[in-house]
């Protein structure tokens, strides 16, 4: 099998808010990873994780404070806004944000608010060129084209993310960084909505960085999992990895409390606590260990042992998810 | 099993520049004491709408044009302003689903917690401040008494939650409602404020109905649950009736688009569409565009409820005996075979 | 329970057309469309905006037509009482205190509201007046627009030190008192509307820029900003695109609102003396002129001063009823 290419590497990304402040907010604290091209990275955590941060500092929303972000051979972190590197950068890389109500300016027509990049990257030879492009957009995402000409208060949450998806997709990227695309939505609209983004990543050949708050969902559109929490990361690894076989106590808590449709397996469902002065703030120095192939655990020197052996252990059992049921 | 609360054939409308929507079109059920009803259906199938007509709280285009809510030998749709304020935070109390909105950032803590008692019973304002004490402890709050005098501001999501619930219950409320309590709040953080309203439940012995679009957290708490689509109840029943022998297309649709630890296939199921506008409700079943087994009258005609047992109904053409038999989903087959095995002849657990 | 009557055929399976599920049925409406439907609603507001349009067409039609010369005086005419045609109406039939006024002038002489102290037709004085401070304010308003709003949303975008330092300045000049600045334009410039005009615009853009900015901050952390950007569009291109737009509502309000601020403030300096120059007719001036009669000629004052209050409260009250109408969160 060819080495996988990587498409965005990721070194000691440092983000705080107000430095030396007395407000100041350490949002991520030296994170490192790769992203490779075609694959669904999903990043998981909880609010304060700095998950969120982290996908907008990829996309130069925010200016990194230390850190380099490698991408087609140029250190993003450092492109100057307004330059022609940057310009391409915006339109290789998208962004697909959370909450549809404020994701769309109320004042355009939804055809506008979809050409917008179309106009500034001046991707349309006239207007008629620009309506197809939109309407094609639209049927991509599975809407109707007579829906150009509306305003986004007429469309429902899960209507307004596909417009949003249609908006990342009109330039023609390669890389989507989804930011709890998901989260504002009914679960039954959620499912829509992932099905979409990969039906759409078969289709274009795109790669995704997908932000997620709970577990349950990024399952079926990862292939790998990096798990965030307090601004690190605690455990990176493939999906079946992070989810049969998890290593770090608080991955094994996230799963631990998620809801299972099922009442006899939620009526002896008891989700495993986490504390965070045992594992993380102990001052130990930590890093991202491999103790397993391509797992990846957040570890002091003296736990990676411990780690390697649950490891082996878990994967003799055949794994299984942090809770077993009680039958 | 008691009741307390009945609701009969409840009609809601809403006045809007685009014409009257229907918003709920003929709801019935009924809350047991004791129990935790689960009402579930997405985003505009009208289940605020319905909790809030439980407390008078309707928006003021809303207008019920139909249907009576018997609390205690009284209809709360006719009741006056006056019976409604002694109803609100006293025998039925209600939960919202943000802490960060629901409590006003610019009063102590300790003073929210006393307020509904305050306004319901003569008590000194010391002897409040001393129960609310015993209440915010309750619900978790670890060194209430010196908390007392700190703003919500200073609280995390899920402390705030549980404030929240602590003035709902401070009054012992016959009938606690929580509007999506959880919804806002991280998984960790939302499987402590369940188990917390579990345990308030038996420490104050109150009836809950429960409104959530997640079919994960309807399995831990409920014990009778309805589905809502499109300002009606299409399917009841109890909790393991709902999970394992659902009968009506949209909860089959709901439960395949939920992933389980069993569930193996790659790709999520998912409802297509959406909701129709209540404007202009469809002819017939509400539900056929977006239902795959759709049979021709449900484009003329409104299925009725059909018994599946004397505790669990759908409302599907789907159970009339003249209906094709169906292939149902993987997923579903799965549950059904389960029901097989578990629950079927052997009596429903509650 | 099944009606034994439903025919077998109709419960064959059917598939239903996929794009019916994604159909919207209610008509669309943008929010401008919308917003004013919400203010039809309002009787105060559409009554308030029907007399500000009867006024303003007055005073457009009144620059070729006037019942009399405004600036023309005619001491045989001097301080008659209110008479309309030959009617006996009273208050109107040119009496004052018992004894006709009119007396020995004529019979087809009469002014619908009087003659001021020069013998001038107060009614056509007070068309011209009104048309004079509207233009006024109509003009310092402009600036407000213009220099507020630039400033408002430069403030807000770029944020951080250039926002300090334009907050900065924004105070110091708003504790320069009103009635200074009106003094020193008046020096520098000679009196008339020039100087009227820069004294209302200089002080009056402080408030729009406060309210801009503070709703500029507010937009600028908004999801569709942050998507605009991402798609690569530069920082003014975002501000006139989508800033502005959602200001719009704030602007136009905020507009309405000056204008009365505007008018009065005009009033008041011509009131005390230091705005226009005789013989030019501004309400502010006829209220100057009528305030020196009250006690012989109070129709000299009453008349102009109901003008002006009309006038204020109807851009009051529209501004008021925009406000409610474009406030998406009211109910309706």
């Amino acid at each position: 099998m060819s080495e996988p290419e990587v498409l965005l590497s990721i070194r000691n990304l440092v983000q705080t808010f107000n430095p030396g402040k007395r407000n100041e907010v350490k949002a991520i604290q030296d994170i490192s990873f790769d992203i490779y091209k075609g694959e669904t990275l999903g990043l998981v955590g909880e609010s304060g994780s700095g998950k969120t941060t982290t996908g907008r500092s990829l996309i130069r929303l925010y200016q990194p404070t230390s850190g380099e972000i490698m991408y087609a051979g140029n250190d993003i972190a450092k492109l100057k806004h307004g330059s022609k590197a940057m310009l391409d950068f915006r339109r290789k890389v998208q962004m697909i944000f959370q909450d549809p109500y404020a994701s769309l300016d109320p004042r355009m027509k939804v055809q506008d608010i979809i050409a917008e990049g179309i106009d500034v990257h001046h991707l349309a030879k006239d207007d008629q060129d620009r309506e197809r492009q939109v309407q094609a957009l639209l049927e991509e995402v599975g809407l109707n084209a007579s829906h150009a000409t509306r305003y986004p208060h007429e469309f429902s949450g899960g209507q307004r993310q596909r417009i949003g998806i249609a908006r990342a997709l009109a330039v023609q990227p390669e890389f989507i960084i989804a930011d709890e695309p998901i989260s504002a939505l009914d679960v039954s609209i959620q499912a829509q909505v992932v099905n979409l983004l990969k039906d759409i990543q078969d289709r274009q050949g795109l790669t995704y960085l997908f932000i997620a708050h709970d577990l349950s969902m990024v399952k079926y559109i990862s292939d790998r999992i990096a798990v965030m929490h307090y601004g690190r990361l605690v455990e990176l690894a493939s999906a079946d990895e992070v989810y049969n076989h998890p290593l770090h106590p608080y991955t094994q808590s996230l799963l631990s409390a998620i809801p299972v449709p099922d009442p006899s397996l939620e009526r002896h469902r008891k989700p495993i606590a986490y504390s965070a002065a045992e594992v993380e703030d102990d001052g130990k120095q930590r890093d991202l260990v491999e103790v397993y192939p391509g797992h990846f655990v957040f570890a002091s020197e003296d736990e990676v042992a411990g780690y390697q052996n649950a490891a082996k252990a878990s994967h003799a059992q055949g794994g299984a998810p942090a809770t077993a049921p009680v039958e | 099993m008691e009741r307390i609360l009945d609701v009969k054939n409840l009609e809601i409308d809403f006045k809007t520049y685009a014409g009257t929507v229907h918003a709920i079109r003929n709801v019935d059920f009924h809350l047991n004491k004791g129990e935790t009803l689960a009402i579930v259906g997405e985003s505009g199938s009208g289940k605020s709408v319905t909790v809030r007509t439980l407390m008078g709280l309707l928006a003021s285009n809303a207008k019920v044009v139909g249907g009576t809510v018997d609390f205690e030998g009284k209809d709360i749709v006719k009741m006056s302003e006056k019976e409604l304020t002694n109803l609100r935070g006293n025998d039925i109390a209600m939960i919202f689903q943000d802490p960060m909105t629901s409590l006003d950032p610019t009063m102590t803590i300790g003073k929210q917690v006393a307020e509904p008692l305050r306004l319901h019973t003569k008590i000194s304002e010391k002897a409040a401040l001393a129960e609310a004490v015993r209440v915010l402890e309750l619900v978790g709050i670890t060194n209430a008494k010196a908390r007392l005098k700190d703003y919500p501001h200073q609280f995390s999501g899920g402390q705030r939650q549980r404030i929240v619930i602590a003035i709902a219950i401070i009054n012992n409320p016959k009938i606690l409602i929580a509007d999506e309590p959880t919804t806002a709040l991280d998984v960790t953080i939302q499987a402590q404020i369940l188990e917390l309203l579990k345990e308030v439940q038996e420490k104050i012995d109150t009836s809950i109905i429960f409104i959530t679009h997640d079919l994960g957290v309807v399995a831990g708490i409920a014990d009778r649950v309805a589905v809502m689509y499109a300002g009606k109840i299409i399917e009841y029943g109890q909790v393991d009736e709902i999970f394992y022998n659902a009968q009506h297309p949209y909860t089959w649709g709901l439960l395949e688009a939920m992933p389980t630890l069993e569930t193996k296939s790659d790709r999520l199921y998912a409802i297509p569409g959406t909701p129709p506008n209540l404007i202009d409700p469809p002819v017939g079943d509400a539900f056929a565009a977006r239902n795959e087994f759709a049979l021709a009258i449900d484009l003329q005609q409104e299925p009725p409820f059909f018994q599946v047992s004397p505790t669990h109904a759908a409302a599907t053409w789907l159970l009339d005996p003249q209906a094709p038999k169906v292939t149902l989903p993987p997923e579903i087959q799965r549950r059904h075979q389960v029901w097989e095995e578990k629950f079927a002849n052997k009596g429903v657990n509650a | 329970m099944a009606d034994a009557k439903l025919s077998p055929d109709l419960f064959k399976r059917v598939t239903v057309d996929s794009t019916e599920k994604e159909k919207i049925t209610t008509p669309a409406l943008t929010f401008t469309q919308d917003a004013m439907r919400r203010l039809r609603q309002n009787k105060v507001a559409v009554v308030s905006l029907w007399i500000i349009i009867i006024i303003a067409i007055i005073s457009i039609v009144t620059i070729f037509i006037t019942p009399a010369d405004p600036n023309k005086g005619n001491l045989a005419y001097t301080n008659l009482p209110p008479k309309i045609a030959n009617w006996n109406i009273p208050g109107f039939n040119g009496y004052q205190d018992g004894i006709n006024k009119y007396a020995g002038l004529g019979k087809n002489v009469w002014f619908l509201l009087g003659t001021d102290y020069l013998g001038r037709d107060l009614l056509s004085r007070i068309f011209v007046g009104t048309r004079v401070s509207l233009i006024i304010a109509l003009v310092a308003t402009l600036f407000d627009l213009t220099i507020g709003v630039s400033y408002g949303i430069i403030s807000g975008w770029i944020g951080g030190r250039v926002d300090t330092v334009m907050q900065r300045i924004i105070e110091i000049v708003s504790s320069v008192p009103n009635l200074v600045v009106a003094i020193l334009m008046l020096l520098v410039f000679k009196p008339g509307m020039t100087s009227i005009i820069l004294a209302i615009g200089l002080t009056g853009w402080i408030t729009m820029a406060r309210l801009i900015r503070a709703q500029t901050l507010q937009l600028r952390d908004q999801e569709f900003i942050l998507a605009a950007k991402t798609v690569g569009e530069t920082g003014p291109k975002i501000a006139w695109r989508h800033l502005v737009p959602n200001l719009s509502s704030i602007i136009i309000i905020q507009t309405m609102f000056t204008i009365p601020t505007a008018i009065f403030f005009e009033a008041f300096l011509s009131y005390i003396g230091i705005g226009l120059p005789a013989p030019t007719a501004s309400l502010g001036t006829l209220l100057s002129d009528g305030q020196k009669a009250l006690q012989t000629q109070p129709y000299q004052l009453i008349y102009p001063a109901i003008v002006i209050v009309v006038l204020m409260l109807a851009f009051n009250l529209l501004a008021d009823g925009l406000r409610d109408a474009f406030d998406p969160k009211s109910q309706r």
